[in-house]
C-alpha cells in the first residue's frame, strides 16, 4: 500500500476509535457548499461541553493520474489530483470531461472534490452529469478498509452502484481516495448562437429546440440575451446554425461566457445572497424579484438578491408558512432550491428531503460511518 | 400450512383472481429467461394498482414473507426466479403509460409497461427512449430499471441509468419513497443511481419516469471483415482513439455468423474471421462525414471489405443477424449459455484467445457476440443438457471467462445482472469487506430483509464454499469477521 494511503488509513482508524470529527480537505473551492456552511453560533451547544475540534485532513498530497487510456475512455486518478492536471492531460489527447465541473476560478479544485460535491457545468442536462460520468470509485471507509466499487469499463452492473452513491455525498460516507471518469473526445467544432428574447421565450425556445435533433450542448438565458451553444461534427453543427438562425457570437466571447456559468464567476455570483432553483426545464419564469440567470435549458435558475446592499433575503423573504419565497416557488414547481450563498435560511441551505429518504440518509450513515466521524454536518444537518 | 396463510391474508387486500396459489397457476412463474433454474413460488401476485403493491408489502413485511418481484421475465441471470417459500409480485399489469410529455420530452410509466412501447408512444412526436436491450419487444420498464439494462446503442446514448429521471416506488415497509424527479440535481445522497440496477433488492418500483430524446434524421452502418479477430479489435480502438463515438459497435466472431446467416439471411462475410458493425447517426451530412472516417480507419486497421447500407431496409437487414445471434444459437444448439462480463476493449484479442482455448478444455463449442464499443462480452457456450456432464461443464467454463474479465480489468455482468446465476463469481469480483458494504446497503433499504433474498450478493459464508475467498494485497480482508 502507498504510504500516503497507509497514513490516512491509520488517522481513519485512529479518529474512528477516538470518536473523533474528521473534515476532508481538498483545495478548499467549495468550503461554502455545505448544508452547515455557516455554523450555529457558540451559543447553540452546551457551554459545558465544547465540540471536539474536527480533525482537518489535508487529502491534497493524495494524487496524480493513475491511469489514462484515451482509447477506452477513461481516466484514473487520486483523490487530491489537481482538476487542471487531469484536464491538461485529456486536452493532449483532445479529450475532456463533459459534464464540465465548476473550478469557481481557482484552477487547484481536486477530482476528489469534484467528485465528492457532483456538481456539472451548462453541458449537464445535454451531455450528462457528474454521476453519470464516474465509472468506479475506491473507498476508504470508517473501519479503514479499502473498497472497490465499480471499475474502469462502461457498463457494469456487478453490486450495487456504490461509485455513484458516492458522486455528490460530499464525504460523508467515508474518503473517496480514487476515481475512475469515462472521458469523451472533444467535440469537432463548437459554436454559439445568440437571440435577443425574453426569458419567458427563451424557455420556450430553448424546451423547442431540445425536441428537434439539433446537437445542443448549452443553453442559457441573462439580461434579455437567449446564449445557445452547438457541438459536434462540422457539418452537424452548420446545419443546425443555418436553420436557427440567431447571431453567431466569436469564439473568444463565446468561450468567456460558457465558462463564467461554468466556474460561476459571472457577475451574478457577486451577489451577497444567490439562490440556486433546479426545476423542470418548462418551469415558467418564476414570480421572484431580480433579474434571474438561467442554465440547463431551463432547468437551473440562480437568482440574485434584488439589490447589492439587499443581504435581508430580498429574493428569499419568507412566505406565511416559513418558508423562503425562492423554496416555496421551487417545490410547487416540482424543484428544489438551495440557498448558494447569504445568510442560511429557516430549513437549512440544502433544499429540505421528503421524510421517508431522510430515514433512508440517517440509516445509509449510520451504517456506512456508525461514529459519524466523516464531514458531520455537511451534506445533510445534524448528520 | 404457510401457504394458505399467506394467500388467504393476501386475498383480504387483492380481489381473488389477482392471487394465484394452485400448482398448474405457479408453474409458469417458476423461471424467468433464465430456464436452467426453475423454482415454483409459493403464491403468485398480480396487483393492478400502485396501493395494491404497497399493501402486498405490508402484508408481506407483516407476515416475514419474502417477496420477489417480477416484470416481464425476460431476465437473463435469474434475478426474478422465484422463492421457494415467497410471493412472487408480478408487476405485468400495472402497465399503463401515464404521460408522454413531447414538450418536457419525458414519459412516466408504470412499471409493466413494455420497453418498445415507449419509443412507440413518442414516436409521433420525433422522439424515442434510448435504451435498447435486445428483448425490447417483451421487457418492462420496471425490469430495466432493476437491471440497469444496456442494448446496442449505449455507448452513445448510455445505459438505463442515464436515461431514468425519476422513481417512485415502496420499500417492504410499504413507505413511499419518490427518488429524482423532472428537476435535475435533488439534494442529498443519489440513492436513484443507487436503486437503479439493483435487482430488486432494495425497492419496488411502481413508476418510473424516462428521458425522451429526439430521432436521429438518419442512421446507416457500415459492416466491415476481418481476417484476424485481433485486427478487428484494433479497428474498434481506432475508431474511438479517433475521436468517433459511433452510435453502435458490435463485432461476431466466424461461429456466430455461420450460425445467423442462414437463418436471417443478412448478408455476412462468413469467410471473414470477424465482422464488426458501426453504425453513425445524425443529420445527414453528420453521417456521411462519419461514415467515411470510420472506412478509412477500419480500412487502414485491415479490413478485408467494406458495405455501408444504403437504405433503412438495409440497415435493419444487417443489425438483424446480431438481434437474432442469440435464437440463432438455439438453432444450431440444443441448449447454449450466454455470458455478459465486460473487459478493457484493449484485452479483446487475449479474452478471445483465452475462449478458445477453453473451447478445447470444456470440449464445448463456443460463439462470440460482442458490444465491442463498451467491451461488454457474450459469449455463448453451446451445450446438450441431456447430455450427462454437458451443463456442467457449460457452468464451469462460464465462471472461467468471467473470473478472466475480472482479471483483465473488467466486470463479471456488464449489462444482465447477478442474480442467482452469477452469484458466485461475485465473490471473485469483490471482497468480503465489499461485499458486506453491500449488504449493509440492503440493511438500510430492507431492515428485515425480505425483498429478493438471496440474489445478487452472496454471503460470506456461500463465497467461502466457492473457494475463491479473494485475497488483495497479500491480506485476507476482514481477517477478524466471522465466516458466518
Amino acid at each position: 500500500m502507498d504510504t500516503s494511503l497507509a497514513e490516512l488509513r491509520e488517522r481513519v482508524i485512529a479518529a474512528h476509535e477516538s470518536r473523533r470529527p474528521v473534515r476532508l480537505q481538498g483545495a478548499g473551492t467549495k468550503d461554502f457548499y455545505a448544508a452547515d456552511a455557516e455554523p450555529p453560533a457558540q451559543s447553540v451547544r452546551a457551554p459545558t461541553a465544547p465540540a471536539v475540534p474536527p480533525l482537518v485532513v489535508d487529502l491534497r498530497s493524495y494524487r496524480g493520474i493513475s491511469g489514462y487510456e484515451p482509447s477506452e475512455l477513461v481516466i484514473t486518478a487520486r483523490c487530491g489530483t489537481p482538476l487542471a492536471e487531469i484536464e491538461s492531460a485529456l486536452a493532449e489527447q483532445r479529450q475532456f470531461l463533459a459534464f464540465e465541473p465548476p473550478a469557481f476560478g481557482a484552477g487547484d479544485s481536486t477530482i476528489g472534490g469534484v467528485v465528492a460535491a457532483g456538481l456539472s457545468g451548462p453541458r449537464r442536462v445535454y451531455a450528462g452529469a457528474a454521476r453519470d460520468f464516474v465509472l468506479g470509485t475506491v473507498l476508504l471507509d470508517a473501519h479503514g478498509e479499502i473498497l472497490h466499487f465499480g471499475g474502469q469499463v462502461m457498463k457494469n452492473v456487478a453490486g450495487f452502484d456504490v461509485s455513484r452513491l458516492l458522486c455528490g455525498s460530499l464525504g460523508i460516507l467515508g474518503i473517496i481516495t480514487e476515481v475512475s471518469l469515462k472521458v469523451l473526445p472533444r467535440p469537432r467544432r463548437e459554436e454559439t448562437l445568440r437571440f435577443e428574447m425574453p426569458a419567458a421565450e427563451a424557455i420556450t425556445s430553448f424546451n423547442r429546440w431540445s425536441g428537434q435533433p439539433f446537437p445542443i450542448s448549452g443553453a442559457a438565458w441573462c439580461d434579455g440575451i437567449a446564449w445557445l451553444r452547438l457541438s459536434g461534427a462540422a457539418s452537424a453543427v452548420s446545419a443546425a446554425r443555418e436553420r436557427l438562425g440567431g447571431e453567431r457570437v466569436d469564439p473568444q466571447s463565446a468561450l468567456q461566457w460558457w465558462n463564467a456559468l461554468r466556474h460561476c464567476t459571472h457577475p451574478v455570483f457577486n451577489s451577497t445572497t444567490l439562490w440556486r432553483l433546479s426545476v423542470p426545464d418548462t418551469t415558467p419564469p418564476l414570480d421572484l424579484p431580480g433579474q434571474p440567470l438561467i442554465d440547463w435549458g431551463g432547468a437551473l435558475r440562480w437568482y440574485p438578491a434584488a439589490s447589492d446592499d439587499d443581504t435581508n433575503h430580498a429574493a428569499g423573504a419568507l412566505d406565511s408558512t416559513g418558508t423562503p419565497r425562492p423554496r416555496a416557488l421551487a417545490s410547487a414547481a416540482g424543484g428544489t432550491a438551495m440557498c448558494w450563498k447569504g445568510v442560511a435560511p429557516p430549513g437549512g441551505r440544502f433544499h429540505p428531503l421528503q421524510p421517508t429518504v431522510a430515514t433512508l440518509h440517517r440509516r445509509l450513515k449510520d451504517r456506512f460511518d456508525p461514529h459519524g466521524i466523516f464531514n458531520p454536518g455537511r451534506l445533510i444537518a445534524g448528520l | 400450512m404457510r401457504q394458505t396463510e399467506v394467500a388467504g391474508a393476501l386475498r383480504q387486500i387483492l380481489p381473488a383472481e389477482s392471487v394465484l396459489a394452485r400448482d398448474e397457476e405457479l408453474r409458469p412463474y417458476e423461471c424467468d429467461g433464465l430456464t436452467a433454474f426453475r423454482q415454483k413460488p409459493m403464491v403468485v401476485v398480480l396487483p393492478r394498482t400502485e396501493d395494491e403493491v404497497r399493501q402486498v408489502l405490508v402484508t408481506c413485511r407483516r407476515l416475514e414473507v419474502p417477496v420477489v418481484a417480477r416484470g416481464a421475465g425476460t431476465g437473463l441471470s435469474g434475478g426474478s426466479t422465484p422463492h421457494e417459500s415467497g410471493v412472487l409480485l408480478c408487476l405485468a399489469r400495472l402497465n399503463r403509460i401515464l404521460e408522454v410529455d413531447p414538450i418536457a420530452r419525458i414519459a412516466r410509466l408504470q412499471p409493466g409497461v413494455r420497453n418498445l412501447q415507449v419509443s412507440e408512444a413518442a414516436a409521433e412526436h420525433g422522439l424515442y427512449y434510448a435504451p435498447d436491450p435486445s428483448s425490447q419487444i417483451a421487457c418492462s420498464i420496471g425490469g430495466n430499471v432493476a437491471e440497469n439494462s444496456g442494448g446496442v446503442h449505449c455507448l452513445k446514448y448510455g445505459l438505463t441509468v442515464h436515461n431514468v429521471l425519476g422513481i417512485r416506488g415502496f420499500t417492504i415497509e410499504g413507505e413511499l419513497v419518490e427518488l429524482g424527479g423532472r428537476a435535475p440535481d435533488r439534494p442529498g445522497l443519489d440513492l436513484l443511481a443507487l436503486v437503479i440496477g439493483s435487482e430488486g433488492l432494495l425497492l419496488v418500483v411502481t413508476e418510473v419516469i424516462v428521458k425522451l430524446i429526439p430521432r436521429p434524421q438518419l442512421a446507416r452502418v457500415v459492416m466491415a471483415s476481418f481476417s484476424d479477430v485481433r485486427h478487428a479489435g484494433e479497428a474498434v480502438a481506432a475508431i474511438i482513439a479517433n475521436g468517433i463515438i459511433p452510435a453502435g459497435l458490435e463485432m461476431m466472431d466466424r461461429k456466430a455468423t455461420a450460425a445467423v446467416e442462414p437463418f436471417v439471411k443478412a448478408g455476412y462475410d462468413l469467410e471473414a474471421e470477424a465482422i464488426l458493425l458501426a453504425e453513425a447517426d445524425g443529420t445527414p451530412e453528420e453521417v456521411s462525414e462519419q461514415i467515411a472516417e470510420i472506412e478509412a480507419v477500419m480500412r487502414k486497421a485491415g479490413a478485408t471489405s467494406l458495405v455501408c447500407s444504403s437504405s433503412e431496409a438495409e440497415r435493419l437487414r444487417f443489425w438483424s443477424g446480431r438481434k437474432n445471434a442469440f435464437p440463432a444459437a438455439g438453432r444450431i444448439s440444443p441448449d447454449y449459455y450466454c455470458m455478459d462480463g465486460t473487459i478493457p476493449r484493449k484485452n479483446l484479442g487475449p479474452m478471445l484467445a483465452a475462449i478458445e482455448a477453453m473451447e478445447e478444455r470444456y470440449s464445448l463449442r463456443c460463439m462470440n457476440v460482442f458490444h465491442a464499443g463498451d467491451g461488454n462480452l457474450h459469449p455463448l457456450i453451446l451445450f446438450d443438457a441431456n447430455i450427462p456432464g454437458e451443463w456442467e461443464r457449460a457452468d464451469r467454463f462460464g465462471a472461467e471467462i468471467l473470473e478472466l474479465c475480472v482479471r483483465l480489468g473488467g466486470t463479471i455482468t456488464g449489462e444482465h445482472g447477478v442474480g442467482i446465476e452469477k452469484i458466485n463469481s461475485m465473490c471473485v469480483q469483490f471482497s468480503a469487506s465489499e461485499r458486506t458494504t453491500f449488504f449493509t446497503i440492503k440493511a438500510a433499504f430492507d431492515p428485515p430483509g425480505l425483498l429478493n433474498p438471496g440474489k445478487a450478493i452472496p454471503t460470506l459464508a456461500r463465497c467461502a464454499e466457492y473457494g475463491k475467498m479473494h485475497v488483495r494485497g497479500g491480506a485476507l480482508p476482514h481477517a477478524d469477521v466471522p465466516r458466518f
